[in-house]
């Protein structure tokens, strides 16, 4: 009953051709073909571990179907940088020690990603407001913020110093 | 992992209509809830048709004083509209507190309504601004007011053959007070525990229309009349806030869930709506002051 085709998206500038069915989430299409920097957690939008942007807009991948996807530009936390080129919210993350199992890491800077492309300047209030979407059951969510708020900081900087 | 099924993605409301028409099919707008249902197979459609190609669906105008919002405008399209913080002030206190910033990014308008949840919470916001419902089919479209909307728990008037299109109502008039109040565990992926949305307008130092909607304290969300009709025409005092606030909560009918006790509900309607009221009340003293002498 359920059809399968190819689908072609972009997914960290690469453009990727992906044979899926029609129930298959975005969350499992982009895991099965190796982009496992996506987390698996609730798959119902409590938790936030596999947030990605679709054209820039953050969402869950676990409530989204891969189809809908069709010809859009998909960025994953790996997207955002690398070892050798992190993002400056990769760089904050690790020195301000707001990763510690990890697991809601890529979640987290995706959604922060997203909030800092509205709002360069975010307040404390800002920052937890965008972030109440994702779950994080280590860090007690201070250094989360602290991370957030370096990064936006550095960002600024950079940017006026362009 | 989901179960199987067919998905359509039009990207025409004509073309969205016909495939309900000819060969039956369950909306996805957002996905946020029905593909929530679908995982845990309380719900389990051979075909979904998805909206989210649908342009046509999206968006938020205010002509002539009426707010018109496509069903496929999301939460976040909501937040976003200063046009509706200043026209429709209780949507936007509803929205703000709504979810996390992905299913904001993700979840509608449309879908909010559609789920016939009593917890939705932008229905009381959108009943206490009597907002009207577009319905529109293969064959034909109609307009139901939203407090006609709703039969029974998670029942409405929709026909299978039919989508939400557009929820309209007018704009927020001079002398008025809109708000909303979410009460619930904490912000983001919280359903709501009691929501009351209120709307009070004064002219000539008197309340002239009031609007009490209380979400997830009975099997839909309901508008407290008897409690409206208590304070239209009226010079409002702490007793009869106090008298309305004792009616509204006479006017729900929750229940006990692993979120509240219905005993809590009902106490909580009171307090809010005691609050709420006496909140507008005051903002309008001014106003209903010039009018004393
Ligand atoms: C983590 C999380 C937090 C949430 N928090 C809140 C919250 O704070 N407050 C709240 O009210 N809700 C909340 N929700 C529920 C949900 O996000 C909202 O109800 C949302 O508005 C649903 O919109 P949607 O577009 O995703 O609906 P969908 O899931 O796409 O559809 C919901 C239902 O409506 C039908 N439908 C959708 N669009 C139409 C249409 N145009 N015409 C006819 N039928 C249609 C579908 O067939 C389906 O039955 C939350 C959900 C999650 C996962
Ligand atoms: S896995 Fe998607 S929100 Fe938890
Ligand atoms: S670091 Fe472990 S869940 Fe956040």
């Amino acid at each position: 009953m359920s059809n399968s085709k190819t689908i072609t998206l972009s997914v960290n500038g690469r453009i990727r051709s992906l044979d899926v069915p029609s129930h298959r989430t975005l969350l499992e299409a982009l895991r099965d073909s190796g982009h496992v920097d996506i987390k698996r957690g609730c798959e119902k939008g409590d938790c936030g571990a596999c947030a990605v942007l679709v054209d820039e807009v953050a969402i869950d991948s676990c409530l989204t179907l891969a189809w809908m996807c069709e010809g859009k530009e998909i960025t994953t936390v790996s997207g955002l940088g690398d070892v050798e080129n992190p993002h400056p919210l990769q760089t904050s993350f690790k020195q301000l020690g707001a990763a510690q199992c990890g697991f809601c890491t890529p979640g987290m800077v995706v959604a922060a990603r997203s909030l800092l492309n509205d709002n360069p300047d975010p307040s404390d209030d800002e920052i937890r407001y965008a972030l109440s979407g994702n779950l994080c059951r280590c860090t007690g969510y201070t250094k989360i913020l602290d991370a957030v708020k370096h990064a936006a900081l550095v960002m600024r900087e950079e940017g006026a110093g362009q | 992992m989901f179960s199987e099924f067919c998905l359509e993605m039009p990207d025409r409301l004509e073309d969205a209509l016909s495939i309900l028409s000819d060969m039956k099919g369950t909306p996805v707008a957002g996905g946020t809830n029905i593909l929530i249902d679908i995982r845990s197979q309380k719900e389990n459609p051979p075909r979904l048709v998805a909206l989210g190609d649908i342009d046509e669906l999206r968006g938020i105008k205010v002509e002539k004083g009426r707010v018109v919002v496509g069903s496929r405008t999301t939460i976040s399209d909501l937040l976003k509209s200063s046009q509706l913080l200043k026209t429709s002030p209780s949507v936007i206190d509803a929205a703000g507190q709504f979810a996390g910033q992905m299913v904001r990014n993700t979840g509608t308008m449309g879908g909010n309504i559609a789920c016939a949840s009593p917890a939705a919470d932008l229905v009381p916001p959108l009943m206490s601004l009597d907002a009207e419902v577009r319905l529109a089919s293969a064959s034909g479209s109609r307009t139901v007011a939203l407090r006609d909307y709703y039969q029974g728990y998670k029942q409405d008037v929709r026909g299978a053959d039919e989508l939400v299109t557009q929820v309209s109502w007018n704009a927020l008039p001079q002398k008025s007070v809109n708000r909303f109040y979410k009460l619930a565990r904490r912000r983001g992926d919280a359903i709501t525990v009691t929501g009351v949305a209120v709307t009070l307008s004064v002219s000539n130092g008197k309340c002239s229309k009031a609007r009490i909607a209380l979400g997830a304290v009975a099997p839909t969300a309901i508008r407290a009349e008897k409690a409206e009709n208590m304070l239209e025409g009226q010079v409002l005092s702490e007793t009869l806030i106090e008298a309305v606030a004792t009616q509204a909560a006479a006017e729900c009918s929750p229940i006990d869930d692993v979120r509240a006790s219905a005993d809590y509900r009902r106490h909580s309607v009171q307090m809010l709506t005691r609050r709420l009221i006496s909140e507008a009340w005051n903002k309008l003293a001014q106003e209903v002051k010039s009018h004393v002498k």
